[in-house]
């Protein structure tokens, strides 16, 4: 932090695209290589020789199949080992702009999560993976995840730290079961959901704008009422008749003509439900128009400066209520995905952390859509994974605990700097009072 | 409560004449000192959980479908069950008329025991919380921390073997020890690399969870011949000795609470280092200029703070519960952050909101039971009080009291970066 006020003090301004120091790459890069190191005696030398890695890339009725991908396990996960080390080395000899460094970064994410694969599937014989499935199952968890990141995106773009994800998709999710039930009717359900989300965005716009309440205690408070509320009108009501109040209808997966019949992508994108494509329609649309859209520069200046933004004719608190009024839209958006997306009946405290996940993805995507939303596909693929791991006999038994763990540590990993610095909207979480 | 109640009022009433003694109490009850503001927010709360609790009141909705005809059945079929529900919150939290005479003098008083037994973790966890906010910091992660402690002060609990009173002692410094690392941990990384303690801390609550999970499948910590994710217990030699006989719960964690908190005082009010602490809370810049290093404050903070946090587990493994669960935590770790709020972050404060949540808790239980409303409202109860309390201007504004918005004991937001 220090570096960051004596940045203040001496008024540098930041080039657009400025070298990385050599301390910073010879940190990131000598990470790189022992993360590389581990990869390759692990998951190469640990795994018995001899077996192949076999991978499954269709469904049992497709129309198109593909044919599994068959790799031989140990060589495989060797070679991708070395390919992390190899990327380490050039990152400390060479550098490389940021830009070459997010990409060196998702090479290594996928190259260790191959070689982590091959290395599982050395346990017993003749296993095969289902990797679509997985696939699958990981943008099925990362849905609610991507929903909730682009809601905090949203908010903290603008400036409010919106802590209350949680809250928000637990709010969408009750009202999504509740009233698509009564009214038995999806569309209605998902309405509902979404007021309900708007609403609680609201509740933390009007006490941190106009009151200018702390924004992180209050997210907190707004949890704990949220959870309270949804809680208690579940026991006393939904939990008594779960057939009159709580047996949501569900969403039914669409088929896209043409679309889904494409190989691997297909099956994996274009055969969900109306909230998934919603999903989609949305992480391009936040993303083309924070950055492109005259509504996304002015969020963006009211969360960097509010008071430049205020000289220049934009009501920031308004910008901002508006903002945080629409992220807890999305993110009750993210809440129904759950209930009604899912066909599942409301339960205590449902997100259970998920709406924390979806903070991790908001500040491990550094506050942008697009990095949030790969966070957000990361994290859903460890919560994934863990699934399939307790079916594949691995090796040496993972405890599923530590897979879910990841997204935390990887986010702790974040904000301490290892992976580059990681910076908030200049004025996140600072109420504007105005002149 | 607080500090100025006298000069506050007499800076408002207009100069001359000192006003009458009545007057003076009819102005301080409409300024906005905390004490007045607490009595609001908490009437505000019961109203709205009294909303909650008829519109999901099944008899109160029978009879409003023939509202017309007769609105009087309504009406008391609503007050039926509010009353009643607030009632047995009361007989839970304080006295209970039906048991209190059911055996001997001791049982008139397990009410107020159940209370205490309940207010001592939040009093510890409330402790916790407030001392970071007066250095300037969000410990959002009291639960990591009190889950750290527990898992510590109960494996030495049950793990090792050592005489009378020793037990007990090693077992609490073990549960000190291992809040104040988790805490420590969140202190370090932002004095060494600038991350927000309010991510981290986030952050490590999961990890600490996650880790207990997979501890509590792990033979030598899971109990042995259980399917159930549960320890193994706490050898009686390590447990915190009840304060009262039997049907008394209450245990000596209540004395370390009330110990905790005259300590905590010393420390903010008394001593160096706490001045340094609120130096840095109160302004970094102004503090790192004084020569102070800022820096080791936030580790030190966060070390005192987890520890504090790290005793609130102690209380619950040693006193309440003989062995560790899934939900050790038991939501302890996020109604601290409320206590801490509801008591600005001042000791003394802070134990009396442990004991007011501490008696909704225990009063919630026995609601529960009595009348079938579900104990979330309780939840609901505490962060209604607690949005109306971080918000004085709505509270004056709803009751037209008046003075300016006081916002002592919190500073306004500071963000991500700050």
């Amino acid at each position: 932090m220090s570096a960051v006020q004596t940045a203040e003090l001496v008024e540098t301004h930041e080039v657009v695209e400025v070298a990385a120091s050599k301390r910073v790459r010879l940190i990131s890069g000598s990470a790189l290589v022992v993360v590389g190191l581990l990869c390759l005696l692990g998951f190469g030398l640990g795994s018995h020789a001899g077996y192949d890695a076999r991978f499954e890339l269709s469904p049992p009725g497709a129309r198109v199949h593909v044919p599994a991908l068959v790799l031989p396990a140990r060589i495989t996960a060797i070679v991708l080992g070395a390919v992390v080390v190899a990327l380490g080395l050039w990152r400390i000899a060479r550098g490389g702009s940021r830009r070459a460094m997010h990409w060196i970064i998702g090479v290594s994410i996928v190259a260790v999560v191959l070689s982590f694969l091959c290395w599982s599937l050395t346990g017993t014989k003749g296993t095969s993976l289902d990797l679509l499935g997985l696939l699958q199952q990981t943008i099925f968890l990362a849905v609610p995840l991507i929903l909730g990141a682009l809601a905090g995106v949203l908010c903290e773009r603008s400036g409010v730290i919106n802590v209350a994800i949680e809250g928000q998709m637990l709010a969408g999710a009750f009202a999504g079961a509740l009233i698509g039930t009564v009214v038995h009717n999806t569309g209605a359900g998902i309405v509902a959901a979404l007021i309900a989300g708007a609403l609680i965005g609201a509740l933390l716009a009007v006490f941190a704008i106009r009151y200018l309440v702390n924004q992180v205690v209050l997210g907190v408070v707004i949890n704990v009422l949220v959870l309270g509320l949804t809680g208690y009108v579940y026991d006393a009501l939904m939990a008594r008749d779960q057939n009159t109040y709580n047996t949501p209808p569900g969403l039914h997966a669409i088929s896209v003509p043409g679309l889904s019949d494409i190989p691997i992508l297909g099956p994996l994108l274009f055969q969900q439900n109306a909230i998934v494509y919603a999903m989609y329609v949305l992480v391009i649309v936040i993303d083309v128009a924070l950055f492109r859209s005259r509504w996304g520069l002015r969020t963006r200046a009211v969360g960097e400066h509010p008071r430049a933004a205020d000289t220049v004719g934009i009501r920031v608190r308004r910008t901002r209520f508006v903002n945080v009024v629409v992220g807890g839209l999305v993110a009750g958006l993210g809440g129904a995905s759950l209930t009604i997306g899912s066909a599942l009946p409301f339960g205590k405290n449902m997100t259970n952390g998920k709406g924390f996940i979806a903070l991790a993805a908001v500040i491990f995507g550094r506050w942008s859509p697009r990095g949030a939303v790969g966070a957000a596909l990361l994290f859903g693929f460890a919560d994934a994974l863990q699934n399939v791991l307790s079916f594949i006999g691995t090796p040496v038994a993972i405890p599923s605990q530590f897979l879910a763990m990841l997204p935390y540590l990887a986010t702790i990993l974040a904000v301490a700097g290892l992976v580059g610095r990681v910076r908030a909207p200049a004025a996140d979480g600072e109420p504007y009072v105005g002149r | 409560m607080s500090d100025t109640p006298v000069a506050e009022v007499a800076s408002s009433s207009p100069a001359g004449a000192p006003p009458s003694r009545a007057r003076r109490t009819a102005i301080w009850l409409r300024s906005t000192h905390p004490v007045v503001l607490t009595v609001f927010a908490f009437v505000a709360s019961i109203v709205v959980g009294g909303i909650l609790i008829v519109i999901t009141d099944t008899p109160t909705r029978n009879a409003a479908k023939y509202f017309f005809s007769s609105p009087g059945d309504t009406f008391s079929k609503a007050w039926h069950a509010v009353s009643q529900a607030y009632i047995t919150l009361f007989e839970g939290a304080v006295f209970d008329p039906h048991t209190a005479f059911k055996g001997s003098f001791w049982y008139a008083l397990n009410p107020l025991s159940e209370t205490l037994l309940n207010a001592t973790p939040l009093i510890l966890g409330g402790l916790a919380v407030g001392l970071a906010f007066r250095a300037g910091l969000f410990n959002i992660g009291a639960q990591g921390q009190l889950i750290f402690g527990a898992i510590f002060a109960g494996y030495v609990g049950f793990a090792w073997h050592l005489p009378v009173v020793i037990h007990v002692i090693v077992a609490l410094i073990a549960g000190v020890v291992g809040g104040g690392l988790w805490g420590g941990l969140s202190g370090w990384l932002k004095a060494r690399t600038g991350a927000h303690e309010v991510i981290t801390t986030i952050m490590l609550n999961y990890v600490a969870v996650y880790l207990l999970g997979y501890l509590l499948t792990e033979n030598g910590f899971k109990r042995s011949g259980s399917n159930q994710a549960i320890s193994r217990v706490v050898d009686s030699n390590a447990r915190l000795p009840k304060l009262f006989p039997e049907p008394l719960r209450v245990h000596t964690g209540l004395i370390v609470a009330l110990l905790a908190a005259a300590t905590v005082a010393w420390l903010l009010n008394r001593s160096k280092l706490g001045f340094q602490l609120r130096a840095v809370g109160t302004n970094q810049f102004a503090a790192r200029t004084a020569g102070m290093d800022v820096g080791r404050n936030y580790v030190v903070t966060m070390v005192l703070s987890g520890a504090l946090a790290g005793l609130a587990g102690c209380s619950q493994i040693l006193g309440t519960v003989s062995s560790i669960t899934q939900d050790i935590d038991a939501g302890i770790g996020f109604t601290a952050i409320t206590v801490a709020l509801l008591g600005r972050a001042q000791p003394w404060p802070t134990v009396l909101a442990g004991l007011l949540y501490g008696a909704f808790q225990a009063g919630g239980v026995t609601m529960q039971s009595r009348t079938g409303t579900p104990i979330d409202l309780v939840n609901v109860l505490q962060s209604i009080i607690v949005l109306f309390i971080a918000a004085p201007a709505l509270v004056s504004a709803i009751f037209r009291l008046r003075g300016a918005a006081d916002t002592s004991g919190q500073q306004l937001a500071k963000g991500w970066n700050g």
